[in-house]
């Protein structure tokens, strides 16, 4: 039990992720790879933030705009100077990697004794429970920490999906969706679009980072090396996310993104348990994205075969 | 109004595919008039259209638009001047927004858009009424996405869009070439219909020697990246689309004899 929730938990901070990796992928048709480097910035400032004695809060809140300005950067290099996208967001990945190490002063800043999010939220559900440190659920022993946590981990997604939903049917959201839709509309109707790409690059590594933060202080450590591959597990959130809604209307696709990260990490955590090794876990994330982008290709291919026939 | 000034432009100079697209072209528009262009393939009118809209910037020249000095403005600054409506019906709308949430972006149409909520209760009441004029039952569908409309629905809706603020100017890009002969004659009534009016100034390329005739009240005609007629008043009323064919016979066979004439001078003296 303590691991299905550990896993709900994970899925649901990583699905921060996801939501970024929707903005800049699916809104703005930008292949952002930022996001591997904007995860570890987050965690590293957060991390080190909280060591030196910042409130969890605040901490997270930094790891957040030290993602915005991430995204600020791939999106000037990539509408200001004209830099491939793709390249754009390689070269500030590579600088990151630099950044994170000097923001740690190390490549591992441990948060075992350190006041974070995750220990206030579970003084918070012991409180609240009157200190009962397990319950039942359907016969299921539950610990206290591990549900407060994910319930304030839920409760922090739902939020920002909403958020994020609300901004988006905003004047300038749906100017931003517009851009990413139909550049040649959008300039006509007098929206600077590079502006828009630049905004929305900084929103989504905002949440990539925002996700990093809340990892760091769930697994108790950030590390430089957690960002790798962190953008093609968000795009395998999103597909599914894509899958399970099956429409592109904008609050379900949010809702998709959400329940896709978290069914992700269920799919990843069975493997695991059927022995499947860590290792190889990169391996079968990309392969799942590869065939996820094809097969849509090859069934079509295949329908239009048979129309011919 | 719009005070086109010796404005030129080339594509790829110093290249082999140098183009030399504008050549110095003059043209001023009286506020509220409506004119039309038209020309051979390649003759630039497209390329003065995007000139005027900002697309790019003109190499030499100068554009004057409502008193101002548009030259340098880039094309979404001219875009709280102008309106504007496309050849292909794809790209004056966004296909994965609502039809109502297209509306509500062209209603801000080159003004600040901030935190505020997009699709407020008087103005979905305002778009219900003028879609409805439509005439094309769209307005109990305004939740749904442009996307699945046809090219004539989302024709008739970026003219809409273009004109919802009232713009200094319109520039129409051939915008019913692409599509089919009903919904073309039904945006051209509708172009009609809202271009009188609000007394729009207008610009307008066509390739149709109909609407050539029978829309406007001032017609050019180019070649070449040039000017070569300019029909007005009386002289455009008179028009008539065999008239425009004439002339444009008259363009081929000049065309015909130059190259007939070089053929002849590199026989004798090559």
């Amino acid at each position: 039990m303590s691991l299905l929730i550990g896993t709900f938990t994970i899925g649901c901070i990583l699905s921060l992720l996801a939501l970024g990796v929707f903005i800049s992928f699916r809104i703005f048709a930008f292949p952002d790879i930022t996001a591997d480097g904007s995860v570890t910035l987050g965690a590293a400032v957060a991390a080190t933030l909280m060591v030196h004695g910042t409130s969890p809060p605040l901490a997270s809140l930094a790891a957040f705009a030290a993602g915005m300005l991430a995204g600020t950067t791939t999106g000037t290099l990539y509408t200001r100077f004209k830099i491939n996208s793709l390249l754009s967001g390689i070269l500030v990945m590579t600088a990151l990697y630099s950044i994170n190490l000097h923001i740690m002063g190390k490549s591992n800043v441990p948060l075992l004794s350190v006041k974070t999010l995750v220990t206030q939220s579970e003084q918070i559900g012991v409180r609240l429970l009157g200190g009962a440190t397990s319950f039942s659920l359907l016969g299921w022993e539950v610990s206290v920490r591990d549900a407060s946590v994910l319930s304030a981990v839920a409760l922090a997604v739902i939020l920002t999906g909403t958020l994020l939903y609300l901004f988006l049917r905003t004047n300038l959201g749906m100017a931003m969706r517009a851009t990413g839709d139909n550049v040649q509309m959008i300039r006509a109707l007098g929206v600077n679009d590079a502006n828009m790409i630049i905004f929305g690059v900084a929103i989504s590594n905002g949440f990539v980072a925002l996700s990093g933060a809340l990892l760091a202080q769930y697994q108790g450590f950030a590390d430089v090396g957690m960002g790798i591959g962190m953008v093609v597990w968000g795009l395998a959130s999103v597909i599914i996310g894509e899958a399970l809604v099956g429409t592109n209307q904008l609050g379900l696709t949010i809702i998709g993104a959400v329940m896709g990260s978290v069914l992700f990490r269920l799919l990843v955590a069975v493997a695991l348990r059927w022995g499947l090794s860590p290792n190889d876990l990169k391996l079968i994330t990309a392969g799942f994205v590869f065939c996820a982008l094809i097969v849509p290709q090859f069934l079509r291919k295949k329908r239009l075969g048979s129309a011919h026939a | 109004m719009l005070e086109i000034q010796n404005v030129s432009k080339t594509f790829h100079p110093g290249t082999p595919n140098e183009v030399r697209s504008l050549r110095a072209v003059n043209l001023k528009l009286a506020t509220g008039s409506w004119v039309i262009i038209i020309g051979t393939n390649g003759s630039g009118k497209s390329t003065l259209l995007n000139a005027v809209a900002g697309t790019f910037l003109v190499d030499e020249g100068r554009l004057e638009l409502a008193g101002r000095d548009v030259t340098g403005w880039p094309e979404h600054a001219r875009a709280q001047l102008i309106g504007r409506v496309f050849q292909n019906p794809f790209s004056g709308t966004s296909p994965s927004l609502t039809i109502q949430e297209n509306l509500s972006l062209a209603a801000r149409r080159g003004q600040r858009r901030g935190l505020g909520w997009g699709l407020k209760e008087s103005l979905v009441g305002r778009m219900r009424d003028e879609v409805a004029r439509l005439n094309m039952g769209l307005e109990d569908r305004l939740g749904n996405a442009i996307g699945s409309l046809s090219g004539g629905q989302r024709q008739a809706l970026t003219l809409l869009m273009a004109t919802w603020l009232r713009p200094e100017l319109l520039l129409l890009d051939e915008h019913t070439a692409a599509l089919d002969p009903k919904s073309a004659d039904l945006v051209i009534a509708l172009t009609e219909h809202v271009v009188t009016r609000d007394k729009l100034t207008t610009l307008m390329v066509t390739h149709s020697m109909q609407q050539a005739a029978s829309l406007g009240d001032r017609l050019v005609m180019m070649h070449r990246g040039q000017i070569i007629h300019d029909f007005e008043g009386a002289e455009k009323r008179r028009l008539r689309p065999d008239d425009l064919l004439a002339r444009f016979e008259d363009i081929r066979r000049a065309e015909q004899l130059d190259e007939s004439a070089a053929e002849m001078l590199a026989e004798q003296y090559v």
